[in-house]
């Protein structure tokens, strides 16, 4: 353990130079969001002394858009702020069950998408939901601010693409239109307070005649980083979702997924249990689609 | 005899006395003590599971900036050669667990103590570790201690098995032979933690003239006393224990750790020393309860009939002896009439941590083992489950397996009473299954005190020394209510430290409510008594004349006196005329703690994709004999059974092949949270103990022995076939499910 520093930029230009500051100093700078991982990892295994920059104060990622074409979530809106947004829930009600998987009512009052997504967890709940509804990442760069698909965001267990000199600004969803919805599924062993064994997002849009027009698929907790499926999306499209094409679709991200054996869970049941999440998860985004 | 009495304040539910100060923050646990100058203790623990410690160098560390003490097994009396107590609390010729205790360090703050540990030097000869019962039990098994031989016969070659037991009755084969259906079933339940709340802390400060007091969380502080003056080689007398309050012990604080240590390095700096464990130091270095290995064998006529019925246990230890395995034994068929058994224990020595108490020890493995087997029985007879229990129920009379015959006992009435229950009449939900079992605990007695000091407004101070784990001050102060006929209101329920009040054994066995109570009642007879001699006194009659009424002195009927009646406030306002103070005492060693049986069933829904089970309803019957403060006994009853559901579902100490637990924390080692559990229904029996004033018999450990196999019967209902161990994880039981469809 060492010594820490706290700097609470107000907008994102001066969180850049803080940032660079902090570089050409030679110190170690680390974002803070929620500080809901932070502050655990601090108390156990990365103790290293480092200066944490609140991004809780920054005017740009504390915005909250919903837009006719796009929905934009800064990343130092709370996850509580999210749950609590009817508009929200009714447009994007698998992102924000996703958010609402994470952490008890206390928690959800610091905790964020943005700081679950730049902690990049292979279990990170909100990120296969981010990356089935299309999110892209728009990040404060030294040349200009820069935008990265949610599916390229992330690059490893705990690694992403942001340089030390970058933060996430926040998330640009597009707003659903017509017979759209999504929703995410994780399973856990407990109803609540645990970590994904495995998750998986479905996104999709329906035709009037129910028939699925677009789909995105994505799954956690099965690979280093989280996936697209492209195979479970192509199973979906052209039907009415029905049982077999949501089995393909199954089968699709199982054989998708790499897993690891840990004491969460062995390959094989990971393997298996993606498939009825993604099966699961898809018939529901088609119900929400059509009852729209 | 308890029910004809005409009860005021026992059976009520007031606050309890401690409740206020929880809530609000305010309560004291044993963490929460400062004092001006005091010093930081850390522990350097084991990086194997078993390892020679060739040599430990403290040169560096107490070198160190901020650091005042360092100590290994060196410091401590006794060598090699010191006694299994004194060698978990540090280590001296070898590791034998990883998170074994090597060497501590107290300094002006944590983070120079944390940094000192990293400079204490190990040189440690890395040894295979024996982490299963199957290996360690294998001929030619890598040894734990080389020097320990099954039962001490040094005839026989050293053996991971430190002790046997047996319990034997009539002709087992010939039972088996007059069987007309025989059930054989095999188990390993895994070794799991209390999951108490609160981590293990202590603060101590030796003082110059010799003498150091110790505060501390513990289950007895009486217990902290003798063993910390044992492991130091101090005298009794020494050391002073003041109990804070406790967050949850189950039996996993009625041992030390870190008191020896702390007080240690107090004497070597003439300064406090406090020390704390963190969660990860609680799941590998205090300790848990067993992982077992269970065989049960059961046989029955036609009717139902047992006939005869065999176990064979073998517990995991830990790293010394004394896995429970008598209690393991004793429990494992006493809810039945068995005319023809075998009962054999094993107590198996692992790299794991020492097992300490949990709640029953030893009977929720070896009760798992033998309910599923009769579980399996009743199927086969297409008997309904209670009635095959009720049909071999022990009963007043009934010889127990390990000798006595058995007083008045509740267990017909619990099995009666499931029978009839609402949620045992309504039909198993669509898709879901339905599990019965049997608990017992035979609950234990020892050694209590109690004073009862009468202020001068009558006002009733109750000092015992029983820590309060579970509601007891209030359950005391309801007892000394209705014994001397006061309110509860008037009377305090207070734990003293171990020099302001009689020795007390630990708050363990459920004995305090029937041990401690049972002082506490005589206390205040006692004050009964005086109070009667202080009347006689008042009113010139003899004290045979005098009464004692709803907390007043009267004129016994027929004698004629024109007085009018003395309260206990009249008399302690007059003590000073009559003889002085009102003190009242007890101090006995209780016999008669009568045996609590249990029934539970629970409805459970597996999801056949996933392999979770889901808990619908539980519902747990169990004989108090008398519930002193009605919602403790449900307390404890709900709470049993949710460690239980644990337990059976995902509760285990995972470890990976070098022997390092991979789970140590509540991320993944997972206890039930609140979500998972429906509300657990109770209903309290009341078969009252011959033996204690008021009838009461201990309740806080037989709730979570019937758990493992209630939930394990109720999966076997839905899948139709049983899953033998637990826990039963998503993983198990989706892999038993692809199984069985694969047949």
């Amino acid at each position: 353990m060492g010594a820490y520093a706290y700097r609470a930029p107000t907008n994102v230009e001066e969180a850049l130079s803080t940032l660079a500051a902090e570089a050409a100093a030679g110190n170690r700078a680390q974002m803070l969001a929620g500080g809901t991982d932070v502050m655990v990892q601090m108390r156990s295994i990365d103790k290293g002394p480092r200066t944490f920059v609140d991004v809780k104060h920054v005017a740009e990622a504390n915005e909250l858009h919903i837009g006719d074409d796009e929905v934009f979530i800064g990343a130092g809106i709370a996850s509580a702020v999210l749950n609590e947004n009817d508009e929200l829930k009714r447009i994007l009600p698998g992102l924000i069950e996703s958010a609402d998987l994470i952490g008890s009512t206390q928690i959800q009052g610091r905790a964020t998408i943005g700081g679950n997504l730049c902690n990049s967890s292979p279990a990170g709940d909100t990120i296969p939901a981010l990356i089935a509804c299309g999110a892209v990442c728009v990040i404060a760069s030294p040349g200009g601010n820069r935008e990265v698909p949610t599916e390229d965001f992330v690059t490893g267990v705990g690694t992403n693409v942001l340089e030390s000199t970058e933060f996430l600004i926040g998330l640009r969803i597009p707003r659903p239109k017509g017979r759209s919805s999504d929703a995410y599924l994780r399973f856990i062993p407990r109803t609540e307070m645990d970590i994904a064994v495995c998750g998986a997002g479905v996104a999709l849009t329906l035709d009037d005649a129910g028939i699925c027009m677009a789909a995105k698929v994505s799954i956690g907790a099965v690979a280093i980083t989280a996936l697209v499926v492209p195979d479970a999306a192509a199973a979906l499209v052209g039907t009415a979702v029905d049982d077999e094409a949501l089995a393909a679709a199954a089968d699709a991200s199982s054989a998708l997924a790499k897993p690891i054996t840990d004491k969460r869970g062995t390959v094989e049941y990971r393997r298996k249990v993606v498939g009825v999440l993604t099966k699961r998860a898809g018939a529901i985004a088609r119900d929400r689609a059509l009852a729209l | 005899m308890a029910e004809a009495l005409d009860l005021k304040a026992i059976g009520t539910r007031p606050v309890r006395p401690d409740g206020i100060d929880k809530v609000t923050g305010r309560a004291a646990f044993g963490a929460d003590l400062h004092l001006p100058n005091m010093l930081h203790g850390m522990v350097l623990r084991s990086p194997h599971a078993h390892a020679r410690i060739k040599s430990v160098d403290l040169t560096r560390a107490r070198a160190a900036e901020g650091v005042l003490a360092a100590v290994s097994g060196a410091d401590f009396p006794g060598g090699a050669g010191a006694g299994d107590l004194a060698k978990n609390v540090i280590a001296r010729d070898k590791v034998l667990y990883h998170g074994h205790a090597v060497a501590a360090v107290a300094a002006k703050t944590l983070l120079q103590a944390e940094a000192a540990l990293d400079l204490i030097e190990v040189d440690y000869e890395v040894l295979d570790p024996v982490m299963s019962l199957d290996e360690a039990m294998a001929d030619g098994a890598t040894l734990v201690n080389e020097s320990q031989h099954t039962n001490g016969d040094t005839s026989k070659p050293a053996s991971n098995v430190a002790a046997t037991q047996r319990f034997e009755r009539g002709d087992l084969a010939a039972g088996f032979a007059e069987a007309d259906v025989v059930v054989e079933t095999e188990h390993r339940v895994p070794m799991a933690h209390q999951g108490y709340i609160e981590p293990h802390a202590c603060t101590a400060t030796a003082n110059e003239d010799g003498k150091a007091t110790v505060w501390c969380c513990t289950q007895g502080h009486f217990d902290v006393r003798s063993l910390t003056a044992q492991v130091l080689g101090e005298k009794v007398g020494n050391i002073k224990v003041i109990p804070s309050e406790i967050g949850g012990g189950f039996g996993g604080k009625t041992t030390i750790y870190l008191e020896p240590l702390a007080v240690k390095m107090s004497q070597m700096t003439g300064r406090p020393v406090k020390m704390t464990m963190s969660r990860e130091d609680v799941f590998r270095a205090t300790g848990p309860t067993s992982g077992t290995w269970c065989k049960a064998k059961i046989g029955a006529k036609k009717d139902g009939t047992f006939t005869a019925a065999s176990a064979w246990l073998a517990y995991e230890a830990g790293a010394f002896p004394g896995a429970p395995i008598g209690p393991g034994c004793m429990s494992v068929l006493a809810p039945y009439e068995v005319p023809n058994l075998v009962i054999e224990g094993n107590d198996v020595l692992v790299n794991k941590p020492k097992v300490c108490a949990y709640r029953a020890p030893g009977a929720p493995q070896s009760m798992h083992a033998m309910e599923s087997a009769i579980d399996e029985l009743a199927r086969q007879l297409d008997m309904d489950p209670i009635d095959l229990r009720l049909k071999n129920s022990a009963a007043e009379g009934t010889v127990a397996p390990y000798g006595p015959r058995f007083p008045a006992i509740g267990l017909r009435e619990c099995l009666e009473a499931a029978k009839v229950h609402p949620n045992y009449t309504a039909p198993v939900p669509e898709g879901a299954g339905r599990g019965v079992a049997v608990g017992f605990w035979f609950n234990i007695g020892m050694q209590s005190s109690a004073e009862v000091r009468i202020a001068e407004d009558g006002a009733v101070t109750v000092m015992e020394g029983s820590p309060d784990i579970g509601g007891s001050r209030a359950s005391m102060a309801l007892m000394a209510a209705e014994t001397l006929g006061v309110p509860y209101e008037q009377v305090k329920a207070h734990v003293g430290d171990t020099e302001s009040t009689g020795f007390c054994n630990v708050t363990g066995g459920s004995r305090t409510t029937f041990a401690t109570g049972m002082a506490v009642v005589q206390a205040c007879e006692d004050i009964i008594a005086q109070c009667k001699q202080r009347a006689a006194l008042t009113w010139d009659l003899d004290e045979e004349q005098v009464d004692w009424v709803d907390g007043e002195a009267v004129p016994k009927p027929g004698v004629n006196a024109d007085v009018k009646p003395l309260s206990l406030a009249d008399i302690a306002r007059g003590a000073g005329r009559t003889g002085g103070p009102l003190l009242g005492r007890a101090s006995l060693n209780a016999q008669g703690a009568g045996a609590s049986f249990s029934c539970n069933f629970t409805d459970t829904i597996v999801d056949t994709e996933t392999g979770k089970v889901d808990v619908l309803s539980f519902t747990a019957v169990q004989d108090a004999g008398r519930a002193i403060h009605p919602s403790y006994v449900e307390g404890q009853m709900q709470g049993g059974a949710v460690q239980g559901i644990g337990w059976a579902l995902n509760e285990e100490y995972i470890y990976d092949d070098n022997g390092v637990m991979e789970n140590a924390g509540f991320l993944d080692y997972r206890v039930p949270v609140a979500s998972d559990m429906p509300m657990i229904d109770t209903e309290i029996i009341e078969v009252a103990n011959p033996f204690h004033p008021y009838g009461v018999r201990g309740v806080g450990e037989t709730p979570i022995v019937a758990p493992l196999a209630a939930v394990s019967n109720a999966v076997r209902d839905q899948l139709g076939f049983r899953i033998p161990d637990l826990p039963l994880s998503p993983p198990r039981v989706l892999e038993a499910i692809d199984e069985q469809g694969g047949h």
